[in-house]
């Protein structure tokens, strides 16, 4: 039984939604896959606003190649609430509510979210127990680190709570990408989240190409995937530095930020943007490889893998490390399965899931690489995750580059209008990019980090660690901040 | 291995100090010079994230890895406001970090300097015609200097820190 197709056939069915269906559906419907939702046969990949409608996209959890787009009209104002069955949807309707006005039916969480104009007097869940503490947290934090509050509930040094109160970071992009044109989305769609500006701007970009409904040239697509594991590896450098260095072991950190700047200056080098910012675009991409710095990759290529393997080597056989990172922050596969956690949160704890597989896309559905997966879920595997990654990344740099195509890098983007939803595979997880594109110019554009869906698991897993162990979680998850406030 | 990893470190990545910018001279020209000398040749920063897209983030850490290695120049990241002399604000400066960025202004003690960071810290850059957004870092507290950028770069960003000092 494909509970999805069911849903969708129960619907009408959008003209030009493109690679998957859209189907605009009644309250019935809508309310049936919030059931299917709970009982764990779909899994949520966003819910969001746009006029006056609401969507939620869907994923078949048997089938993870199927995903599918419900439409629900609420021009009183109001819906249904997939929160109040489902929590990984609550964050997103209080974002929609914030930003759109519409109101969730049977969400029982009244309080604004992205919206902070009630300014210090947010309520935060009452806590009750004796001897309880609270250390509240920011949002200016003590390292060089994104805006957010984190308020900890305490029983002498065990977390017993911790709350957070994101929306520091919100910038109004989706107020933004209404009215601009491709070109200006497209900058905006890169600095949605810097460290996922490959990421994001490729999911852009493949949204704009399937609303249009025309492909970039082949070389294109091979230059945008080498700049997407570049931006991989670098940031699973830094994470994997920073997490020994939360635990104060700091020549792992040293070495790593070492690679990372060598793999940011190849890419400097390459593509003349350390961060690659602005480099694919709808069409193409703005840069081409020439053979001198294909060479300088391949040189980083050796020197990362020879070198990460070695750090790799000195985690594992440093005992007094991993007593801080085995067995803290603990994620229940269950857990991350409900939340549908994307990137290393989800395959620590045994969520197979890589949007470069599924549904996948090019030229992934030509190369050959593993998505590793862990069942643990603590720290030390979420670290793990990361190294079996950076190992993969450099081999599919290798091929990618063995197997680079000659010819153009751009292709003229039609001026025609349409819809699409594409899931990429940035660091840290799956991101989501729904656009309806109209002759030129952005509609609507929504973009959904992996980050929506693991900051709640955050709260989750410090419950019962210690307080010095949270900076580890934290850095275990690195969930974006702008990327969740937008 | 850790005779590998202590030769890894042992080669001599540190890069020399980046020439003088006249652009940032020509902006340093305007501090006030009391304060320059009370300040001296060691500077305790704390840097701010009034709603930043991360990247200038990313390259302000650079900063501290082996190739800019920016303590030998006395320059340090401190955890409090009420540590430091200098504020590396990026932005833009949201509504929602608005008042977040003043406190943090006047917790920091005088005499202080305010470096607004990338070209969203500048002017808003991307994001300055949203109605989430206030405006560059100078339209919440006063500027004394401005690395622009998108991000700078950590040459640029060092460049730029140095440019505080007088010689």
């Amino acid at each position: 039984m494909n509970y999805l197709l069911g849903l969708l056939d129960e619907g009408w069915g959008v003209q030009l939604h493109r690679p998957v269906r859209r189907a605009l559906v009644h309250e019935g419907t809508w309310m049936h896959a919030t059931a299917l939702l709970a009982a764990g046969e779909l899994t949520l990949l966003s819910i969001w606003g746009d006029g006056s409608q609401v969507h939620m996209a869907l994923l078949d959890a048997e089938d993870q190649h199927r995903i599918g787009v419900l439409t629900l009209q609420c021009p009183e104002g109001y819906y249904p609430s997939v929160g109040g069955a489902h929590p990984p949807a609550i964050r997103l309707e209080r974002a929609i509510r914030d930003l759109f006005g519409f109101e969730p039916i049977g969400l029982q969480d009244p309080r604004s979210w992205l919206d902070h104009r009630e300014g210090t007097d947010y309520p935060f869940l009452p806590v009750e127990g004796e001897g309880l503490h609270q250390i509240p947290v920011g949002p200016v934090h003590a390292g060089i680190i994104e805006p957010g509050h984190f308020r900890f509930t305490c029983d002498g040094e065990t977390v017993v709570r911790l709350e957070q109160r994101l929306g520091y970071a919100h910038k109004g992009v989706d107020e933004l990408f209404v009215g601009a044109s491709l070109e200006q989305a497209a900058r905006l769609a890169c600095r949605v989240s810097g460290d996922s500006a490959v990421a994001i701007s490729l999911g852009f970009a493949r949204a704009v190409e399937a609303a249009l409904d025309f492909t970039p040239p082949r070389r294109a697509v091979r230059l945008r995937a080498l700049m997407a594991e570049l931006e991989r590896i670098a940031n699973h450098l830094g994470d994997f530095g920073a997490i020994c260095n939360d635990a104060s072991f700091s020549i792992i950190q040293a070495h790593c930020a070492v690679l990372r700047e060598r793999v940011l200056r190849a890419a400097d080098g390459a593509f003349g943007h350390r961060l690659m910012m602005d480099r694919i675009v709808p069409g193409g991409v703005t840069v081409d490889l020439d053979a001198q710095n294909m060479a300088a990759i391949v040189g980083v290529v050796a020197e990362v893998r020879e070198t990460f393997a070695a750090l790799a080597k000195l985690y594992d056989e440093t005992a007094s490390l991993q007593d801080r990172t085995v067995a803290t922050g603990i994620l229940k596969p269950e857990l991350a399965r409900q939340f549908g956690a994307g990137g290393y949160v989800g395959r620590a704890s045994g969520r197979v899931f890589d949007a470069r597989k599924h549904p996948g896309y090019a030229p992934y559905d030509s190369l050959t690489f593993d998505v590793p997966v862990l069942t643990q879920g603590d720290v030390n595997a979420r670290l793990w995750i990361r190294v079996a990654e950076v190992k993969q990344s450099l081999s599919l740099i290798e091929d990618i580059l063995h197997g680079m195509p000659y010819g153009e890098i751009m292709t003229q983007v039609p001026i025609r209008s349409g819809e699409a939803l594409t899931l990429t595979e940035a660091f840290r997880g799956d991101v989501l990019v729904w656009l309806r594109v109209n002759e030129g110019f952005v509609d609507r554009c929504h973009v959904r980090d992996a980050s929506w869906f693991q900051w709640p698991l955050l709260e989750a897993v410090i419950e019962g660690n210690i307080v010095a162990d949270f900076p580890l979680c934290n850095k275990s998850f690195n969930c974006s901040y702008s990327g969740h406030d937008l | 291995m850790l005779r590998f990893l202590r030769e890894g470190l042992r080669r001599p990545l540190t890069e020399p100090r980046p020439p003088v910018d006249p652009a940032f001279a020509a902006l340093a020209a305007n501090l006030n010079e009391t304060v320059q000398r009370r300040l001296g040749h060691s500077l305790a920063i704390r840097q701010v994230d009034a709603g930043s897209c991360n990247g200038c983030e990313l390259e302000i850490h650079a900063l501290n890895n082996a190739f800019y290695d920016i303590e030998r120049f006395g320059i340090h990241f401190v955890a409090s406001p009420r540590h430091a002399d200098v504020l590396l604000v990026t932005g833009p400066v949201t509504h929602n970090m608005q008042q977040a960025l003043e406190r943090t202004w006047r917790a920091t003690p005088d005499p202080k300097w305010v470096v607004a960071v990338g070209d969203c810290g500048a002017d808003g850059g991307v994001f300055a015609a949203s109605s989430a957004v206030v405006g560059g870092v100078a339209a919440v507290i006063p500027v004394d200097l401005v690395i622009s950028g998108c991000p700078p770069s950590p040459t640029r960003l060092l460049t730029g820190l140095l440019s505080l000092f007088k010689d």
